[in-house]
């Protein structure tokens, strides 16, 4: 069969498809977000009818996931890492859950902040959860194992965690295709009360995820996905996890490195070859993309007699992500002759596009705050956290997700006034429905703004779940009907916007204005599809 | 065989294609291929950039080394200048010489041209210019494309393949423009190559 042309994160949703999926579940977040796409247009996965929608958030998706689990069958659960943030309490619980039908949580780590607020790596949740964790160096990689991946999870009825970052996620290769497996059928688990966790059985379950540990590591001691290289050269070993492999050897034009090399692909570490290695050589050099999680493991907190190099002690930097010169000069190895970016070239940000309807928004509401000052908008994540930029300077805190409707309740709590929150629809869905609960509960001098694009478009143009509810949610939760306003965000309306605006910040209380208007992209998306 | 390619511009300029086309050819004839792209964030108008490598060996790093590219192929004059540490010492370093202005402390086109003539082996074009003659304003990318293609290895026959492919469901027009365009961008470069 002819190779698929796949990203990382195609080549995961492939392989999972193959693997017997029967429901990948999520919340968009680069670079995590081509995994689910690729399924919903995927025709093999239409003709199977695999759960494919987006979840409100992420950590719905996971206990979505879980549901399916329970009644088992195969689900993936996709989330960038911070993501793994918001499901942390199912997901932790889910290690003493464990599975049923067999569950991946593909987690897409962003080391570099290429387009996130953290550069947090999963692997530390795996660990943390005792779950078994597998980290792909390339996009072949990235499609065999969440076969594997199914099928430890259903041997020992316990989630696996898939980690993947940016550069595979969004780069493509040539993968070759298995034969499709079948999907579970629906079963429930054998034991009953195994989804219980009641104390009594929750302490039963978490003594069988400890005594299962050992189990694990011999799994990574016999998965193709670790393996030991030789060479002769035992003054220095290299361990490589993940994609960190392909920088090394590209170092090797022959494909030949001189010293012994344990690649890493699954956890928790294979013991067997790691004491191999140790006894060994006298030095090590450890590869790995995002935090020192395999370094600080293998130096020990007080340190021991092996040398370790890596990211702790300067031989690589300690944050962003590795390419190949910095594993190059790693190893000792001259640069390649290279110039300089010349001083003519600036910096080229992103911002939001011409036409766009948040810059209609924060024209009005710069307006409407001029008697004020600035240092009073609380906002959050999406295209309109460019607001920031000049020429609007419009706001002033990006957190996470939600974080600006209930800072925004804190603050008004505090005195301050006015007090605005500015929240893009899709967000408001994912996590601002609870804080503008808090804010009718404690009734709140504050004004929220829900800047209903109807799409969520920062991260590619998918549906939000909100699109044509936003009202009806606020009166649900209890903001009064006339203190729910609906603008238009265009520049004939600006007077009248700043009008709404400032009949908002002179109510004592809980007020929505919803400027709504599409995404100028939004066609092309319904073209599309 | 080997060829390590920098491609650049501002988001919504159309890299990607020239990706997916160069992409396709080389599949085509039987090499190994790995492409990383910049989704998110960068393309709200900011920089983009996608690193190609084509090779008949195994291909290990998504990214291209610092002074390994043999070629930059750029849809925007300064963006072409940001990826010049990428470059080998003798790589080619071909550019659309049109500037996408969005930004207000945009350089001195002067300042621009005369770093991009201090390449040893370039090619510069008006790729704008060219496709709005040949009444196809909006196949500038496969003009720069057809500019780098005398310098890619790969038969030229293949990459009109890979037009007729990736254009092929939006009809034989936008076919057509999309192949005069490429042509127009390689005659170019066989008479201005330096
Ligand atoms: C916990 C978490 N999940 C996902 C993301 C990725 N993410 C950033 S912005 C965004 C969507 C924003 O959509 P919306 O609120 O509708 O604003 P728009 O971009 O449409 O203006 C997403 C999914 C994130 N940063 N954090
Ligand atoms: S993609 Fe849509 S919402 Fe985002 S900046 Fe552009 S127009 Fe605005």
């Amino acid at each position: 069969m002819k190779k698929l042309l796949l990203l990382g994160d195609e080549a995961i949703a492939q392989g999972a498809l193959d693997a017997g999926l029967s429901g990948a579940f999520g919340y968009p977040g680069t670079p995590s977000t081509e995994i689910i796409e690729y399924i919903q247009r995927n025709p093999e996965a239409i003709e199977r009818n695999v759960h494919r929608t987006w979840s409100t958030n992420e950590k719905t998706a996971m206990e979505e996931a879980l549901g399916m689990s329970y009644a088992g069958k195969r689900a993936i659960v996709t989330m960038k890492h911070v993501g793994l943030n918001v499901a942390a309490d199912p997901y932790m619980n889910s290690a003493l859950t464990g599975a049923n039908g067999g569950i991946i949580v593909t987690v897409a780590d962003d080391p570099s902040m290429h387009s996130s607020q953290n550069e947090q790596d999963s692997r530390f949740y795996a660990k943390f959860a005792l779950m078994p964790a597998m980290e792909p160096a390339n996009q072949q990689e990235a499609y065999l194992m969440p076969r594997l991946a199914f099928e430890i999870s259903e041997k020992y009825n316990l989630p696996v965690l898939l980690r993947i970052t940016t550069r595979l996620a969004h780069s493509r290769a040539g993968v070759d295709r298995l034969e499709v497996l079948k999907e579970n059928k629906l079963h429930f688990p054998e034991n009953p009360n195994q989804f219980m966790l009641l104390p009594a059985f929750a302490r039963v379950n978490y003594k069988r995820l400890l005594s299962i540990q050992d189990d694990l590591v011999h799994e990574s001691e016999n998965s193709t996905f670790n393996q030991y290289f030789e060479g002769s050269d035992k003054s220095l070993v290299i361990i490589a996890c993940g994609l960190a492999y392909n920088y090394l050897m590209e170092n090797y034009s022959a494909g030949k490195c001189e010293y012994p090399i344990l690649k890493i692909g699954q956890y928790p570490l294979p013991k067997k070859q790691i004491e191999k290695i140790t006894s060994e050589c006298d030095e090590m050099l450890i590869l790995e993309e995002g935090m020192p999680f395999v370094e600080e493991m293998l130096k020990g907190y007080l340190g021991n007699n092996l040398r370790v190099k890596g990211r702790l002690d300067g031989s690589l930097p300690r944050d962003g992500e590795l390419n190949p010169q910095l594993v190059r000069k790693a190893l000792g190895m001259p640069e390649l002759p290279s110039q300089k970016v010349p001083e003519v070239v600036v910096g080229r940000p992103p911002a939001l596009c011409v036409g766009c309807p948040h810059i209609d928004t924060y024209k009005a509401l710069n307006a409407a705050l001029e008697k004020y000052g600035s240092g009073y908008v609380f906002s959050d994540i999406g295209c309109y956290t460019l607001g920031y930029l000049p020429p609007y300077n419009a706001i002033n805190t990006c957190v996470d997700m939600g974080a600006s409707i209930s800072m925004a309740v804190g603050a008004a709590d505090a005195g301050l006034f006015p007090s605005i929150a500015v929240i893009g629809d899709s967000t408001f869905g994912h996590s601002g429905m609870t804080p503008l609960l808090d804010g009718v509960i404690s009734k709140s001098n504050v004004v929220f703004m829900i800047l209903d694009n109807e799409i969520t478009a920062m991260t590619g143009m998918q549906d939000s779940q909100v699109t044509g509810r936003i009202e009806d949610i606020c009166i649900g939760i209890g903001v009064e009907k006339e203190h729910i306003r609906v603008i238009v965000p265009l520049s004939k309306n600006h007077e009248e916007n700043v009008k709404v605006i400032k009949e908002e910040l002179d109510y004592n209380g809980v007020s929505v204005i919803i400027p709504r208007r599409p995404c100028i992209h939004i066609f092309k998306k319904k073209k599309r599809s | 065989m080997k060829k390590d390619i920098i491609l650049a511009g501002v988001g919504g300029q159309g890299i990607l294609s020239i990706a997916t086309i160069i992409g396709y050819a080389a599949i085509e004839s039987g090499l190994n291929l790995k492409q990383a792209e910049v989704h998110g964030m960068s393309q709200r108008g900011g920089d983009v950039q996608s690193h190609l490598r084509i090779s008949d060996k195994e291909i290990y790093s998504d990214l291209i080394p610092h002074g390994a590219a043999d070629m930059i192929i750029s849809v925007e004059p300064m963006e072409a200048l940001r990826y010049k540490p990428y470059l080998s010492t003798d790589g080619w370093f071909i550019t659309n010489t049109k500037p996408f202005v969005n930004i207000p402390n945009y350089p001195e086109m002067d300042k621009i041209m005369d770093e991009i003539e201090s390449f040893k082996k370039h090619v510069a074009l008006d790729a704008d210019q060219i496709a709005k003659d040949l009444n196809a304003p909006r196949s500038m990318n496969m003009v720069v494309l057809g500019a780098a293609s005398l310098f890619l290895d790969i038969p030229f026959e293949k990459l009109e393949e890979g037009i007729k492919f990736i254009f092929g469901r939006k009809g034989e027009k936008v076919v057509e423009s999309n192949l005069k365009a490429m042509k127009a961008g390689r005659d170019f470069a066989e008479e201005n190559k330096t």
